[in-house]
């Protein structure tokens, strides 16, 4: 093994605010066209899939009502899952943030001895930084789902929640593995074309050396069930299954939300998150495990160590938000991603965030608070079509939420951050937008003065600046100023009506 | 304070207003669809296919030599071979050579499983809807690992008595306390520009045989 950065790069703290971001990715025509092409193909097989379930809308609000109903009692399914995972030979941890996470993670690899793990895709784990905390405690790990070994391998950060590198096209994951696998273990097979069949291959490869020798792993669950203590990991390449089954120690980091009552309401999430996620009936594996079984892992069949650790990380506080907990719903589907004009355009490295596309424009400004100029100006990465919440499984009203955070992030108010209720100041750099409101309202409130505007500037139309100058800068450099019409719709409307027919 | 302590200390602040309770509606169907239960094999049959599994008919009678049959095409000189699998389903000797039997054992290394050709598996239900085969680790199914290591996996289902129509039907059949794999077609991934590839860590090729009166 050379010295190889094994970490996956985290989000910078200092991300550059939606705007600026944005404005790069929007520049780069190959990034367009990979997101493009696959947002169109997913969105397109998802309408089929659901298509199929005449009773799609009661699934969705079956869906919704289970996860408002774990939320509204939350404190009691944890502690009753807590009851039935430790009952089934599981250990429970909790974390109140990512630091406790990281830490409970590094300490239970080190009392196994060993020095690497291998990972199941995991939006928690990747939330906390833990693949970096690892590596600063001498700890490799590993991705194993293929689009996340991609962003390892590339030193690169995930642009989406399904699909991590889809940003990357089939040549350019080829120069990736070329460069990078010999690096890391096995090197990809000589001469290796760009067809993802020969890709995929070289990852089975690959990675099958990292599975057969793993004495820990690391997963998320998109699952729990308060009643059993079952977790549930949906995946599609098996990687999931192999680093479930294979290892002597699992390690399970879990956000609190996850867990639902019954084992019964899986029979709804089994089939609204495949056909919302990958647009299947149902994806290739779900494994589903409570603690270490009814033998208690005596029998070999999986893990004879399972710890699961809760994480909390802002949770709590987005639990507070009376409007914006709904938030707390989403069962990670990314279907809100496949259908967002702004992602499209955007991509998902301009969101500053391992959450991308609308649901992360509503989950990161919550559970990061919108403190720094990335989370601040999260809530106004959309055009509010809402196209979002008409795809959403869990029907999370993500238009009504990002309003909310856009009055919060502009005028301030009461927040908890931390578990305390705190009252927020404006945020800077939004005053151009609370000066535009001020300016809309004088002229909306006076028709005359509206017209005579509006006769103005279709007279100066020709004059127009492509940027506006002043305050007005701010909102022109992340947007095309509209062209002017030549006449004013009143002007018209009066011109057409008074035309005798 | 424990951090579990101030967590439910959170949430129970958190939830002070008093939002109404929240009703879960449960009127969303039971199974889609009306079907006899040869329709309902055929459905599962069609729905296999689809996600590139590969599906054989056959009776009892012909079950053995079909295995066999499967297993020599695929040129296995080793198959894996759970403790509860009925003995005549894999043929003790015949015209056809029969490969090595590996016992499913705590006790296999998982690169001893790497070295093994295919496994041959029962299963405990099947989804019609869906085109889903669960496992539960019954003894005719064995530890979970057997049939993800191999290339290759034979599962035989049932038919009709194994097969549901639905995922609500399927769920309260199943012990959520014994490891559950639910299974729909070979191992995939669409990481790549989102054109699906069957075969990536799991068994890439997946023979799904359906046995019952023909």
């Amino acid at each position: 093994m050379t010295g190889t950065h094994l970490g996956m790069p985290a989000f910078p703290a200092a991300a550059p605010a939606f705007p600026a971001a944005a404005r790069e990715a929007v520049r780069d025509e190959g990034l367009r066209a990979n997101l493009r092409h696959a947002t169109h193909t997913i969105r397109d097989k998802r309408r089929r899939a659901v298509a199929e379930l005449e009773d799609w809308d009661r699934l969705r609000a079956a869906g919704r009502a289970v996860k408002d109903h774990t939320l509204r009692h939350l404190d009691r399914y944890l502690l009753q899952l807590e009851e039935a995972v430790t009952a089934a030979g599981g250990t429970v941890h909790w974390a109140a943030d990512a630091d406790e996470a990281n830490r409970i993670v590094t300490d239970l690899v080190r009392a196994t001895g060993e020095r690497e793990v291998v990972k199941v895709k995991s939006m928690a784990t990747q939330e906390i930084g833990l693949n970096e905390a690892l590596e600063a405690a001498g700890i490799a790990a590993y991705e194993t789902d293929l689009a996340e070994l991609i962003v390892q391998l590339g030193h690169d950060r995930p642009s989406h929640i399904l699909v991590p590198a889809i940003h990357r096209n089939r040549a350019e994951i080829r120069d990736i593995f070329r460069a990078e696998m010999g690096g890391w273990g096995r090197a990809a097979p000589e001469p290796l074309g760009d067809d993802p069949r020969e890709l995929a291959e070289a990852a089975r490869l690959h990675l099958r050396e990292k599975f057969l020798r793993a004495k820990v792993a690391v997963s998320g669950a998109n699952f729990m069930v308060a009643e059993t203590g079952t977790m549930v990991v949906f995946e599609s390449e098996g990687n999931g299954r192999m680093c479930l089954t294979l290892p002597e120690t699992l390690i399970s980091v879990v956000g609190i939300e996850k867990v639902v009552p019954t084992f019964r309401d899986l029979e709804i999430f089994l089939q609204t998150l495949p056909r919302s996620s990958t647009a299947e009936r149902m994806n290739p594996y779900t494994t589903m495990w409570t603690g270490l079984g009814p033998s208690r892992g005596a029998d070999g069949d999986g893990p004879s160590a399972f710890h699961l650790v809760l994480l909390d990380n802002g949770r709590t506080d987005t639990l507070a938000d009376e409007v914006g907990r709904q938030a707390l719903r989403c069962i990670r589907c990314s279907a809100c991603l496949n259908v967002c004009p702004v992602y499209e355009r955007a991509g998902g490295h301009a969101y500053g965030s391992v959450y991308p596309g609308p649901i992360g424009a509503i989950l990161s400004p919550q559970l990061r608070g919108t403190g720094s100029a990335i989370d601040a100006s999260l809530p106004y990465a959309s055009t509010l079509c809402g196209a979002c919440y008409e795809v959403c499984p869990v029907a999370i009203d993500i238009p009504e939420v990002l309003v909310h955070l856009r009055e919060r992030v502009a005028q301030g108010g009461p927040v908890t951050r931390g578990g305390v209720r705190v009252t927020l100041r404006p945020a800077d750099g939004h005053t151009a937008e609370r000066a535009a409101m001020r300016a809309a309202r004088l002229l909306l409130d006076r028709p005359g003065a509206l017209r005579a505007a509006e006769r103005l500037l279709a007279r100066a139309r020709r004059l127009a600046p492509r940027r506006l100058p002043g305050a007005g800068r701010a909102w022109t450099d992340s947007r095309e100023l509209p062209t002017v019409p030549a006449e004013s719709f009143r002007d018209w409307w009066a011109r057409e009506r008074s035309d005798p027919r | 304070m424990s951090s579990k302590d101030r967590i439910l200390g959170r949430i129970r602040r958190a939830l002070r207003d008093d939002a109404p309770a929240v009703e879960i509606p449960r009127d969303y169907l039971h199974v889609h669809g009306a079907r006899t239960p040869a329709q309902r094999v055929d459905l599962l049959a069609a729905h296999l296919a689809e996600y590139r599994a590969v599906v054989h008919r056959t009776d009892e009678e012909g079950l053995p030599a079909l295995i066999a049959r499967l297993l020599a095409e695929r040129g296995a000189r080793s198959v894996l071979v759970p403790p509860g699998l009925p003995p005549h389903w894999l043929p003790a000797a015949g015209p056809i050579r029969v490969p090595d039997r590996v016992p499913d054992r705590a006790a296999s290394t998982p690169y001893e499983l790497d070295r093994v050709d295919s496994v041959v598996t029962g299963c405990a239900l099947a989804v019609a809807e869906t085109g889903t085969i669960v496992l539960d680790a019954g003894p005719d199914q064995g530890r979970r690992r057997i049939t993800l290591v191999p290339d290759h996996h034979i599962c035989v289902v049932r038919v009709p008595d194994q097969v549901v129509d639905s995922i609500p039907q399927a769920l309260p059949l199943l012990d959520p306390t014994r490891p559950l794999t639910w299974i729909s077609g070979p191992s995939a991934t669409s990481d790549i520009e989102l054109d699906r590839v069957e075969g990536v860590h799991g068994p890439r090729t997946l023979e799904v045989v359906l046995v019952g009166t023909q």
